[in-house]
Order: C-alpha cells, then structure tokens, then sequence
C-alpha cells in the first residue's frame, strides 16, 4: 500500500515535471540601447519560476551590447535579437509585429515583461493580437497558469486563473528579485525585423536627469508630498537624500503643485516602490499613494499632523515640523 | 480624414469613488460593492474634458460618450453628457456577466463600436482604479490596428496625425500618430471640469442608446477566472519617536542606516 503510494506520487511529481518542461517563455527585453533596464532582470526571475525555458527578445536600433549583457544573465537559454531602425523609440506598433512573428516561430506558452512604463503599452498590444487576456502587474506565481496581482490601489489581492493558450503578462518588479548577471551562457540568435508598420513615429524625449539611484530600484527612498510647500524646499529632502544614497519621490499632490516632476510620483498611477527604507515627509498617506510604497520593509513617517493616516502603515512615525527635523536628521547623519 | 468631420469616442467606466476604502467580501469572491459611492472613474473624466476640449476647438466634431455594464452606468454617461458629450452609447451587460468582463471584452465591444459610429479618435482614461488593469487602451488599439498614444499628457492634432506627449519611466516622449487613433489619458492631461446644474438638466435630454454586446457581434466568455480576492498583509502598528536622535538612533539598530 505505501510503496504504491509513493510511486503514484513519483509519477504525480514527474508529471509535474514534464509539464514544467513544455513550459517556454519569452521575455522582452526593456532597454535603453546602451544597457538592460533593471526591471528586465526581476522579470527574468519570474520567468524562471514557471519552470521551463526562458529566451530574451531583443530589439532596437543598436543591440549587440545588450544581447551581450542578456547571454551572460543566469537561467537565459535564448536571446532573440533584432536591430533595425524602425525599433527607435521601442514603439509598440513596430515592435508588436516582430514578438508576433517570434510566437510564430517558437510557440511560446508564455510572454512576459515587466511591469514599467514599456511594458504596459506594449503587452496589452500583443495579447489582443494573440486574441488573449493578459494579466497586469503580477506580485506572484503559484503556478503556470494561476498569478497573483492586487487590485483597488492594493487594497486587495486577487488571484487568477489564466486558461489562455499563450498567458501573456507583466510583473511587478519589485516583488520578485534580480536575476543574476553573470553565470548565464545563453545562445545569441538574431530574428528578422519585421516590415516597418509606419503608423507612428517617435519625436524625441525628455528625461529628468538626477544623479541619484533610480526610484523603483533605489534600496532608501525619500519622498515629500504637499507639507514641503513649494518646489525649493524639495531640496531639504535631496540634501537627505544625499546622506543616504536615497532615491527622492512624491505624492501626486507634490506633482501637481509643480514642485517636482511626475515620474517622481510613487503611487497607484505612479511607480511602485519597496525599499528597505522609506522616508515619507509631509505626506499625508492617501489609499493612493499608500498603493505605491506600503511593501517597503519600513517606514518612516515625519508628519506634524498627528491624526494622518501615514502613521497607520509607518514603522516609525515622529510628529513634528518637517523644516525644523529634516535638517536635522540631516546633520545627525553626517556625524 | 479631415479634421473638422473627426468623432471622438470616449469609454468611461462606473468604479467605487476614489475615496472609500473598500471592503473584500468574506466568501472572498470580490469586494463589496452594494451600497459603496460609485463615479466615474478619475482618468475617464480626464478623456471626456479632453474630447470636450478638442470639440471646443473645432477639431472634433461630435463626442460619443460609451460605457459597458449594468444599468447604472447610465448615470456615468449622464456625467459625460452634461460635461459636454454629445451623445451616448450603453453596453447593456447583466450583472451577473459584468463580474467577469474584462479590458478583453470590453476592447473588443470598443473596436466594434468605433468601426460602426465612424470613429477616428478614441479617447480613454490610461486605467480603471478598481481592477488596475491599464489594457483597455492599448487592446482596443490592437483590435483596431490603430496607432496608440498611452499615458498621454499632452494632445494635439495637426492635420491627418496626432502628437501625443507621454509620461514615460524616465520623464516624458513625444510621439505622433497617424489617425485614426486611441489615446489614453495620464493625470495631467488636464483639470475636468465640474458640470453646471444647467448643463446637468441639458444632459437629461441627450440621447443614450442601448445595445448589446450580441448585437455587435462579441462573446462574454472569459478565459481568466477570479480564483479569490483577498485582503492585502495587514502592516503591524509602528512607533512615534519624540526625537530625530531616537529616530536615528532606532534606524541604526535595525541596520536601515
């Protein structure tokens, strides 16, 4: 009786197993044509909890650098690439037809990338051309077909059963860890531009240059909202941020008094952040800005307004004026 | 297609108000939603007082205002009507089907509408705040092979093209697109305006005609099902320090800084 047991549950696993197997998955690569964006790698990490192949598309107007820098990541077998013009400004137009193509070609059972600015115009796009439902911003795997994302500003988590042929989606990046960039060998194999769909051209951009780490991927954020009053007292908050290697974000009422620009919103419209470390000044702590940065691992709080609802999530909260205690937690950190 | 013969349609969708804190259901199917404030959902608005605007200017010329659900999204396109929609457009979906309609069906029910009004510009919000999906947008686009301007904080039409700025990771790009077009609106497209009591009774004699998904020739069949909905890990109750020397002190102890 037992040892029928265990070998019926030898076969289960082994079954499970060999499902594992046909699992591939293509993830596409974000990039800025110089170097891997950091979401990329988080994205390869989930790919590498389905179980099966993971291969990397890559495309762009110069690409070889960063296929070199995707062979070497560890648990990529493939990486598809493919240069050509009509890739400038990673349009989802353009770049659509070629993910299609590579479907085509390999038959992946699962598309992903993460859950970024790119990601979120681009995959929407490819499911509904793959006639699927992509699932948004995953937090979780349970399985290659069962996810996890939350829902109501985080409010919620949801669960969900994916029965599509191909399950395309994007993650979250901060919940799942960086793959490694070294110790990978993956084969490096270039796939054809697709012909140019001329439907949209891309201008030109303008980027908020900072010197300080990236918000998403930053291990200690600093962040003001409205009880920094105008846009040159943020500089109390980068003077912090200094002494801290700190990434500095805001609350969208910070934005939209004008005092910094908007891809420093943390939020639910924002970006999502988890550091270790938050600092959260003058922020009141709206559901909305609670959704962006409540899995940081802790939070600081520095509010006057004893009765905020930031202080509800805040590890620790200190009540007092932020023009006198910033400068000097400021100072206290340079001795 | 010229500018001055241009319909704009715009999809807004009936969410629980921006302010309640919702509540998940203890059978953990969904989240309550009977007797929970509803409106419009915030970036909808934001596209219907862009489609106004553009109407405003003379460069649209008729603004359809649509949205797909149960009765009560009646009411929404009413909002969208006394700020200054045309006219409207219900996807009479039943309750019971409306808890698993997706961005899926509803892009798709979207490109079917846009094909039979004529449609050259789409306007929609760039996510729904209940399900947080951010697809509908850029599917519709899909389903229609038409050009897609997401996340959008600037809009403006030259000739047969669209400019279109976005909010991107690293700051903002512009982009133009040939129309017709859809475009999704970011927060700072622009400030809606609140509807006037007079334009709120003016609304009331706008046409909302009603169809159904079966007529324009889609399925509701969801291929993703809800396994659970439940509530996040509540965060445990922190301290209040009385100084910034306790608060670096605490932080180093813990190994933060």
């Amino acid at each position: 009786m037992f040892p029928k047991l265990l070998k019926a549950q030898r076969l289960a696993r082994r079954a499970v197993s060999l499902l594992h197997r046909f699992q591939s998955t293509l993830v596409i690569a974000e990039h800025t044509n110089e170097a891997v964006s950091p979401i990329t790698l988080n994205a390869i990490t989930a790919a590498k909890r389905l179980g099966g192949d993971v291969s990397c598309l890559v495309a762009g107007t110069n690409c070889e650098k960063v296929a070199q820098e995707l062979s070497k990541v560890q648990g990529v077998v493939k990486v598809l690439v493919s240069q050509h013009d009509a890739y400038k400004g990673f349009l989802p137009e353009e770049l659509t037809p070629l993910i299609l193509a590579a479907q085509k070609q390999f038959n992946y059972t699962h598309i992903c990338a993460g859950a970024s600015a790119f990601g979120k115009n681009l995959l929407p796009r490819v499911a509904a051309k793959l006639d699927v439902a992509p699932v948004s911003d995953i937090i979780e795997i349970k399985s290659p077909d069962t996810f996890v994302r939350t829902i109501y500003a985080g409010n919620a988590l949801c669960t969900v059963k994916c029965d599509e042929k191909i399950k395309v989606f994007s993650v979250r990046g901060t919940s799942f860890e960086a793959a490694s960039i070294s110790g990978g060998s993956a084969t490096v194999e270039k796939v054809p531009a697709a012909s140019p769909a001329g439907q949209s051209e891309w201008i030109e951009q303008k980027l908020t240059k900072s010197d300080r780490p990236e918000l998403t991927s930053a291990k200690v954020v600093v962040s003001g909202g409205r009880g920094l009053k105008s846009g040159e007292n943020f500089k109390l908050l980068y003077e912090l941020a200094d002494k801290l290697h700190a990434a500095v974000g805001a609350s969208r009422a910070a934005v939209d008094a004008g005092f910094v620009p908007n891809d420093m919103q943390v939020g639910q419209t924002g970006k999502i952040v988890a550091p270790e470390l938050y600092i959260a000044v003058g922020i009141s702590g709206a559901i909305q800005h609670l959704a962006g940065m409540k899995d940081s691992k802790t939070i600081v709080a520095i509010n006057k307004d004893p009765e905020a609802p930031i202080f509800q999530v805040a590890d620790y909260g200190l009540v007092a004026d932020l023009f006198k205690v910033v400068p000097e937690l400021t100072a206290a950190l340079k001795k | 297609m010229a500018a001055a013969g241009l319909r704009a349609m715009v999809g807004v969708k009936r969410v629980i108000d921006y302010a309640v804190k919702v509540r998940v259901k203890p059978d953990k199917t969904g989240v309550v939603t009977d007797g929970v404030k509803h409106s419009m959902n915030p970036f909808c608005e934001i596209a219907v007082e862009e489609a106004v605007r553009l109407k405003e200017k003379k460069l649209v010329s008729e603004v359809v205002a649509v949205s797909c659900g149960p009765q009560q999204c009646q009411e929404t396109i009413r909002t969208a009507l006394a700020m200054g929609a045309d006219r409207g457009l219900h996807v009479e979906v039943p309750a019971k089907d409306y808890e698993s309609l997706s961005p899926f069906q509803v892009s798709k029910i979207l490109a079917a509408l846009a094909k039979k009004e004529g449609i050259g510009l789409l306007l929609l919000g760039k996510q729904a705040i209940d399900d947080d999906c951010n697809q509908t947008g850029q599917m519709t686009a899909a389903f229609l092979d038409w050009p897609q301007g997401t996340f959008a904080s600037q809009v403006t039409l030259d000739g047969d093209w669209l400019k279109v700025e976005r909010e991107v990771d690293g700051g903002l790009e512009t982009v133009r697109l040939k129309l017709p077009a859809v475009v999704t609106a970011d927060l700072r497209l622009n400030e809606p305006r609140y509807a006037t009591l007079p334009n709120i009774m003016k609304a009331k004699k706008k046409k909302i005609e009603v169809v159904k998904p079966s007529d324009l020739g889609v399925e509701l069949t969801s291929r993703v099902k809800i396994v659970s909905v439940e509530d996040p890990p509540q965060r445990k109750a922190g301290v209040k320090v009385e100084t910034v020397e306790d608060l670096v002190a605490k932080l180093k102890e813990i190994g933060r800084i």
